[in-house]
């Protein structure tokens, strides 16, 4: 497809069905990410970050989840209409995803090749046109795949159990399980917040030398804010299932100008040193009795009757940089 | 007041494995491999490292969680690696602390108030029921939170909330001294700004002493007045936290400040440049032979790998445990 | 030292309310989860009934002099009608009466056993997984031989030794029983002894005593609860077992499985007297079973979900 983007999500709505009621979690996100893009999806917990992912990998399980409306589109295709069996194409082969915790994501009672050699012959069954690949031919990927990711002795890692790998170690192999069957667009979901420091830093770094020269765009979840600033080019700042601001990550870090984001940053203690903002007055909002208009509004120094009336577009600053609040939306541009 | 509230001195902490039917011993984790360090009287004391490096092994064995397999801790005065019954009690009083996990620090099954009515009476502060609960409704403002939430359950508490609740626990005896393992790993950034300040007014107020360990160096940067930092149980710098960012002299401390993930392009452009060679962190089951970062460092030569250098005061107040750190280096002011 | 007195404000009749608030809350969920759960509706509906019937077994059964030394050969052995639910036995007695009556006993040695094995196998089980070490390993091994004791075999060499009465059948059987709630509370004991709530406890300077009974028991409870639910059933089936062997109540009184093994002869001509007791006792355990399946299902999100 002549697509410009690998991904767009349009205006979603994502409502789950639960005890005291229904729970809106996600309220009418949009964005979208180019080929070749890292994007950088930032919020606290109960932003919704995580439930947008899952909609994306198909992960929602659909009652007690709804989708009132919405739209999904990979590379031009809604998935959120296609047919499971549509889907299942899709899954693995064009939209890989790795997850926050190696030591969760991999089955502790197979050993690193088996569970290789499962990612592999799945993909190559959905491409059929090759027909199946020989066992060695996949070992021979899988081993290529280990090298890529700066594993020493990939015969052996192949050979092992999870339980005998490094954190550090059991990231790269899923690192690796994630790109050998050249996916369109990876889904990281907090990558490197189960390991230390020094070794999250070699982790980032690998995968964004590994992402630019494949081309891969890249979907990065996380609340670490200086993950995001070292890792996209992009971010979109979530709150209470709605996006509060987009931009280039330099200029979004640099001068953030939603309430919530400014909130956000300042909170962050500095490497620099110097006193950290007093956090954000208020707790996160209840998605049964959530707030009207702008969900952020009950917490927001700034807020005016409108606010919690409709909830405030997308405008433009500069190109590039969105902001949903009406304390710009007077300034003029245009709504995305 | 020039004696310190805390003193370690030489704190060694093995773990036993063993396997087999009748539990034979096939080796230790080496958690803590001799420690020494001060914490003077209100105090922020900052306590880093990475996963390994013992830092909350040595938290949980200053609190008496774990017993030490070696080494002597003084408290105001006081020999308390000496467990009498005078000893204990006295120490449980004035030492608290405060857990990582606000999920798992809490018991799921019992109330807020539960929770709290017990350091209330283990040491008797309360003449009865009514008098318990009028001293945890002020504990639970302390820690600003509406005294409505005793009769609560954890689960129905936030993150944010719960790990206040559990500072309260530690604020209920009236304590001197309070060890925080990480106690805002857990939590969201806006939710940790608003815990900090809360730990930072309560210091204040009370005059408390804190040991904070964090793998967070960003924020041991903002909160500690001196910081040590550890790795494979043994300390390989200490200095006042400004000074060990400004110019930080061991070849792991300029790693692991270089690997820290930053907001802005200040803090990136102020990053040492890192000293190491990639690699894994060894396992404190079978640590390197000598200075335990040698496997990793840029700098390392044949003595690393043989002889442990001693930690060793570089410039006043600032401990360096390195072979090529002396008082010949250039880069060290006097 | 220094001062920590701040002004209070509230007052305690705002405590209360919260406190019901609370509660009402917490119990509202669990019914919730539990009535949406078919398997716990019907177990619970089943064990609600037969509990209903057999306290009220005087004034529910059509003919409660039966239940007792009777006798009325005329009417021996009329199949099931409209005056005889459930037929008569061999003496003229009204089977569903008995069977009610039944219950009775039934129920009554389940509350016995469980009432004495369980808290028994409990601080066994608590005091093992805590303190570990020696304390542990004499009282598991202990556990062990017990263990290797078929319950069934237990009480027949005591009622072959003694007097066979079901008293002495079911202290037996409980003597055996205890064992089961030990492993379970040992094995959940040792798990909660690493987490960081019993450690906290620890450094505020709760004594053992206190740690186990407020800090681990809790969290003990709901496999507790399960596990007596769906042990009162294999307990009435032993029972039953034991009567239908000829060691538990003596006629004339009425008891399930005595009742069988009476009735048993005359099948299967007369099949009244055996199929209704027999199942009887199905329809319980069925119950137990359900509902303690349910239970598990329902404390298990409880436990699992926040």
């Amino acid at each position: 497809m002549g697509n410009k983007y690998i991904l767009e999500i349009r205006d979603l709505h994502v409502h789950f069905r639960v005890y005291e009621g229904i729970s809106r979690v996600i309220d009418g996100v949009s964005l979208y990410i180019a080929k070749g893009e890292r994007v950088g999806l930032a919020g606290e917990t109960g932003c919704g970050k995580t439930v947008t992912m899952k909609t994306v990998m198909g992960m929602l399980k659909i009652p007690p989840a709804i989708i009132p409306c919405g739209e999904v589109c990979l590379d031009g295709r809604d998935i959120l209409r296609m047919s499971p069996k549509e889907f299942l194409q899709i899954k693995g082969t064009e939209i890989s995803v790795i997850f926050q915790d190696p030591m969760n994501a991999l089955n502790p009672v197979f050993t690193v090749g088996e569970q290789f050699y499962d990612v592999i012959r799945f993909a190559q069954q959905r491409f059929s046109n090759g027909g199946n690949l020989s066992r060695e031919r996949i070992r021979n990927k899988m081993i290529a795949a280990l090298k890529e990711v700066i594993l020493p002795d990939p015969e052996r890692i192949a050979n092992s159990y999870p339980l005998e790998l490094s954190g550090g170690m059991r990231q790269r192999v899923l690192i690796a399980m994630a790109l050998v069957n050249n996916p369109k667009l990876l889904i990281a979901d907090e990558p490197g917040t189960a390991l230390d420091v020094t070794i999250q830093a070699q982790i980032l770094d690998l995968m964004s030398k590994l992402v630019e020269t494949k081309g891969i765009s890249v979907l990065l979840i996380t609340h670490n804010l200086g993950v995001i600033q070292e890792t996209t080019e992009r971010v979109y700042i979530m709150y209470g299932g709605q996006v509060m601001e987009t931009a280039p990550t330099n200029v979004l870090f640099g001068n953030p100008k939603h309430p919530y984001s400014q909130g956000l940053l300042s909170s962050v203690p500095r490497l620099t040193g110097g006193e950290i903002a007093e956090g954000i007055p208020g707790t996160v909002p209840d998605y049964i009795t959530a707030p009207s208009g702008c969900r952020f509004h009950p917490r927001c120094n700034y807020a005016m009757p409108i606010c919690a009336q409709k909830k405030p577009p997308l405008t433009m600053l500069e190109s590039d940089h969105y902001v949903a609040c009406y304390l710009y939306a007077k300034q003029g541009g245009q709504n995305e | 007041m020039n004696n310190p509230l805390l003193s370690v001195e030489n704190l060694v902490k093995y773990f036993p494995i063993r396997v087999g039917f009748f539990q034979r011993r096939i080796g230790k984790v080496r958690a803590v491999d001799g420690v020494s360090f001060d914490i003077k009287n209100g105090e922020i004391f900052g306590l880093v490292g990475e996963s390994g490096s013992g830092k909350s092994t040595v938290g949980k064995t200053l609190v008496k969680i774990y017993k030490p397999t070696g080494g002597a801790v003084w408290f105001k005065g006081r020999d308390v690696t000496k467990s009498t019954k005078e000893n204990l009690r006295f120490f449980k009083k004035e030492v608290q602390m405060v857990f990582q996990d606000p999920k798992s620090s809490l018991n799921p099954r019992r109330s807020i108030k539960s929770t709290l009515e017990d350091p209330l009476i283990v040491h008797r502060i309360a003449q009865n029921g009514r008098d318990r609960e009028r001293i945890i409704g002020n504990l639970l403002q302390m820690v600003e939170l509406s005294p409505t939430y005793m009769y609560k359950y954890p689960s129905a508490l936030s993150g944010g909330q719960r790990q206040r609740v559990a500072i309260a626990r530690a604020l209920a005896v009236n304590p001197s001294f309070i060890v925080l393992d990480e106690p805002t790993s857990a939590l969201d950034v806006s939710v940790q700004a608003k815990i900090i300040h809360l730990l930072q007014g309560l210091q204040r107020e009370f005059h408390l002493s804190y040991l904070f360990i964090s793998h967070d160096l960003s924020l041991v940067r903002t909160i500690a007045r001196r910081t040590a930092v550890m790795y494979l149980g043994r300390i390989y710098e200490i200095a006042p936290t400004e000074e060990l960012f400004t110019s930080p002299l061991h070849p792991y401390t300029r790693t692991l400040i270089s690997a820290v993930p930053v907001v802005s392009k200040e803090e990136q452009q102020a990053k040492p440049m890192k000293q190491s060679r990639g690699g894994e962190i060894p396992s404190p089951v079978n640590p390197p032979n000598g200075c335990a970062f040698h496997p990793r460092c840029s700098l390392a030569d044949k003595i690393c790998s043989q002889q442990l250098p001693d930690l060793v005061e570089v410039m006043r107040g600032h401990f360096v445990r390195c072979h090529h750190v002396s008082f010949n280096m250039p880069s060290v002011k006097q | 030292m220094k001062n920590k007195q701040r002004v209070l404000s509230s007052v305690n009749s705002e405590f209360t309310t919260t406190q019901w608030m609370v509660l009402k809350d917490k119990v509202g969920r669990a019914w919730y989860r539990f009535r949406r759960n078919p398997i716990s509706i019907t177990g619970g509906s089943i064990v609600l009934l037969v509990i209903l019937l057999a306290i009220l077994a005087p004034y529910v059964t059509p003919y409660p002099q039966h239940a007792g030394a009777f006798t009325d050969f005329l009417n021996a052995f009329q199949a099931p009608s409209k005056s005889y639910w459930f037929g008569t036995d061999e003496i003229g007695r009204d089977i569903f009466t008995r069977v009610i009556f039944g219950y009775r006993i039934s129920l009554m040695l389940a509350v016995i056993v469980l009432g004495i094995s369980v808290p028994l196998g409990v601080i066994l089980g608590l005091t093992a997984g805590y303190f570990g070490g020696i304390i542990e390993t004499i009282i598991m091994r202990i556990t062990d031989v017990f263990l290797a004791i078929p319950p069934l075999l237990m009480a027949l060499a005591i009622c072959a030794a003694f007097t066979p009465t079901i008293e002495k059948a079911m202290l037996a059987i409980a003597s055996i029983w205890w064992t089961w709630h030990c492993r379970l509370v040992c094995g959940i004991t040792r798990s909660i002894k690493t987490e960081e709530f019993v450690q906290a406890s620890w450094v505020i300077g709760d004594s053992h005593f206190r740690i186990i009974f407020k800090d681990i028991l809790p969290n003990c409870m709901s496999a507790i609860i399960v596990k007596i639910t769906l042990d009162a059933g294999f307990v009435i089936l032993v029972g039953a077992g034991l009567s239908f062997l000829g060691l538990g109540t003596q006629p004339p009184k009425s008891d399930l499985g005595t009742m069988i093994s009476y009735g048993a002869q005359y099948l299967p001509t007369k099949w009244w007297p055996t199929v209704f007791p027999s199942f009887a006792i199905l329809f319980l355990i069925l119950g137990f079973n359900l509902l303690g399946d349910g239970l598990r299902d329902m404390l298990d999100v409880e436990t699992g979900g926040i």
